[in-house]
């Protein structure tokens, strides 16, 4: 077998005259549609590659991104970032989470603040580093504050397979583990959002399948292309949705081939589903309540769930975003960062108002930093 | 006696014998070895005067140590603003315990450096502190150059002027991020520290038309180029395809989601030249080791003062940011 260089996994996707040919086909076709489309791309990793490579100046008017409620960290509402600062306060305790998560405000602090302040808060490049932190901290708790969508769950499921292989008893869980398919159509069902269409992360698919968006496509009728994150794989995942709507198809198409199936990983699936169930309910960041729309431990887990172990000591007030704050409206579809009036000045990367300025995913974010000329 | 202790920097018999033993022998030259208080210099009228602390942890990594940088970086910033490197003056913290064997690794390195350029280390200073105080060792470095051009400026960037890039991107970024984070990830990517002194004495020998140098540290292209764009009030527009980044370097980037644009370098340097020289200038240029790879980048206009552009090789474009924060891998 021939040695695969990481870089041929992606040149091909960025190259310049399949964007430019895929433009001039999506221009051509777009001509034929009956009415505008307005496309959500769930994920803040699409949104990301739309302004990162100027996707949306190659295309014509009648088509229009509306950015998704797909970043884990935009997502997570203040109280639970509240229950991270508190746990990594505790006393022999390291906190350790992924790198995005340090910078999200709480209602009064971060966790990089907190660290900055003598607390013992560590980013991960890998879960699994959890696992060394642990065993050579045999005197102190380790608390893993999972974030993320079905892309990073199957990772959290095999550290704690790990751990109880092991037999690590100082690494205990606190789980933000989110879905897709319940938040959009928590934005989908009440007919407010203007989407008709929509792109769906790769990532998550490779995990969950595509089947997931079987639900979305039959309810809205509307089209879900499972799409790659590269500029070539958005601008195909687009030509394939303005051809599904000249043609009056309403389908699940998975654009990224390459990986994603319509069933997924079911090796990573059922790892998930032995350590994890759908939580009662679970409050997102701009959106709110949502029933069934993320994951907890099984109770047989229970001595492993930080927040069920340290549940009177950690804080449960619910905090609402800051008023001039229209993150909820962006995740729902409803507004363009730009339209906020705290855009670039009040909130900005270094001092994020709200969710969707903090990490690189989020769509304000991508919007400051990839801002069209 | 492998180890410095705190009675290395005592003032005493041992310091003495440290002085001597390791800086005067590898610094050697006259105005050192005179021993004085203070460094006595004959300099011309219009200098060029820079200092620069360095804390890079690791202190070792592919392609150099804590020793070269602290000489390529003073040299560097001197070289920037059209001056020849002279004289520097070097101080260390170091922390008690710390090997004596690596602290003549990093000197060695430090006097070889200084070669590069020909810039003498003429004094300096050296303070032991007790255990924890500090991360092994810290160096201060001043430098003091001659101006052969004068003039050039970051602030006084013309429109029309042509941006050169001097070699390819994010290497030194790359290599000490390697090392510090224990990634697991093994590369043959190494720091392009260097001294940047042969690239401009050639431009400044030919009498090439510089409007502005800058060595891409830290912030790598993305901060120099919104430097420059600010302090001149103009537009730096970028063609992101002439822009060099090494395929293991892109790499790191891709598996971690970083931008190579925001990544250090220590040994990399843009040039704004009026477009009448640019070719001469690149010709320059390839003609020094240091900057072999140089490649014409962009150009100054008035499109958007103050910001910097990116225009892709399909055809659009967007403003490039001054990177944020500190570098943080991707979550998913």
């Amino acid at each position: 077998m021939s040695r695969l260089e990481l870089k041929e996994l992606y040149t091909g996707f960025r190259d310049a005259g399949v964007i430019k040919a895929l433009a001039k086909q999506i221009c051509t076709e777009a001509e034929k549609l009956c009415e505008p489309l307005c496309i959500m791309e769930v994920c803040g990793g699409h949104t990301h590659t739309i302004m990162k490579y100027g996707l949306k100046q190659l295309l014509p008017q009648s088509i229009e991104f509306v950015h998704g409620p797909g970043c884990p960290v935009c997502i997570m509402p203040k109280e639970r970032i509240d229950q991270a600062i508190a746990l990594s306060g505790m006393k022999d305790l390291i906190l350790v989470t992924l790198g995005d998560m340090l910078y999200v405000p709480g209602s009064i602090s971060s966790l990089a603040k907190e660290r900055a302040l003598g607390c013992d808060v560590r980013a991960l490049y890998s879960p699994m580093d959890a696992l060394a932190i642990a065993q050579q901290n045999p005197g102190k708790t380790v608390v893993y504050f999972a974030i993320g969508f079905e892309t990073t769950t199957p990772m959290t499921a095999a550290l704690l397979q790990k751990a109880q292989e092991k037999g690590i008893k100082n690494l205990l869980f606190h789980i933000n583990h989110v879905l897709v398919p319940p938040a959009v159509d928590a934005i989908m069902h009440d007919g407010e959002a203007r989407v008709n269409a929509f792109i769906a992360p790769s990532h998550v698919s490779v995990i969950s399948g595509a089947k997931i968006y079987r639900g979305i496509c039959e309810n809205y009728a509307t089209p879900v292309v499972v799409s790659g994150f590269e500029p070539v794989d958005v601008m195909q995942s687009i030509a394939m949705i303005v051809r599904q709507k000249n043609e009056q198809r309403c389908e699940l198409e998975i654009e990224y081939s390459r990986c994603v199936t319509m069933e997924g990983n079911l090796k990573a699936q059922e790892m998930i589903r032995r350590h994890m169930k759908p939580r009662e309910n679970f409050r997102w960041r701009g959106i709110g309540d949502i029933p069934f729309s993320a994951l907890e431990l099984k109770a047989e887990f229970e001595h492993y769930d930080a927040e069920k172990l340290f549940a009177e000591q950690l804080p449960h007030q619910k905090i609402d975003d800051h008023k001039l704050c229209i993150c909820a409206k962006i995740l729902k579809g409803l507004a363009k960062p730009k339209e906020c009036s705290v855009f670039g000045t009040a909130c900005t990367p270094n001092q994020p108002l709200g969710s969707c300025m903090v990490s690189s995913e989020g769509s304000c974010n991508a919007y400051y930093r990839y801002a069209q000329v | 006696m492998s180890q410095i202790q705190l009675s290395h920097g005592g003032g005493g018999e041992e310091t003495n014998r440290l002085i001597r033993e390791m800086f005067y022998l590898h610094f050697a030259n006259d105005i050192l070895l005179a021993a004085e208080d203070a460094a006595v210099l004959s300099v011309a009228k219009n200098i060029a005067f820079t200092t620069d602390c360095f804390t890079v942890s690791p202190i070792f990594f592919a392609g150099g140590n804590i020793g070269k940088l602290a000489i390529a970086g003073t040299v560097n910033d001197l070289s920037m603003m059209g001056a020849k490197p002279l004289y520097l003056s070097a101080g260390f913290i170091i922390e008690e315990g710390f090997e004596i064997a690596k602290l003549e690794q990093i000197v060695i390195s430090m006097a070889q450096e200084l070669s590069v350029s020909g810039a003498k280390i003429v004094c300096g200073d050296t303070k032991v502190v007790p255990r924890g105080s500090a991360d092994q060792i810290f160096i201060t470095t001043s430098g003091l150059g001659e101006i052969v051009k004068p003039g050039i400026s970051a602030n006084r960037l013309n429109e029309g002027d042509v941006l050169i890039l001097s070699g390819d991107i994010g290497c030194h970024g790359a290599a000490v991020l390697m090392e510090r984070e224990g990634l697991g990830v093994r590369s043959n990517i190494h720091s392009d520290c260097a001294s940047l002194w042969p690239a401009v004495e050639a431009l400044l020998r030919h009498d090439i038309a510089v409007s502005a140098m800058r060595d891409a540290t830290r912030g790598g292209l993305s901060a120099v180029s919104n430097e420059w764009a600010r302090q001149s009030s103009v537009c730096l527009e970028l063609e992101e395809s002439a822009i060099c980044i090494d395929d293991a370097v892109q790499g790191i980037c891709e598996l971690f989601g970083f931008d190579a644009l925001d990544f250090a370098n220590e040994g990399t340097f843009l040039i704004a030249v009026e477009a009448k020289d640019a070719q001469r200038a690149l010709e320059c240029l390839r003609g020094v080791e240091v900057s072999k790879n140089a490649a014409v980048i962009g150009r100054i206009t008035r499109k958007k003062e103050g910001r910097v552009i990116l225009h892709s090789a399909h055809g659009s474009s967007r403003y490039l940011e001054p990177p944020k924060g500190e570098l943080l891998p991707r979550i998913c």
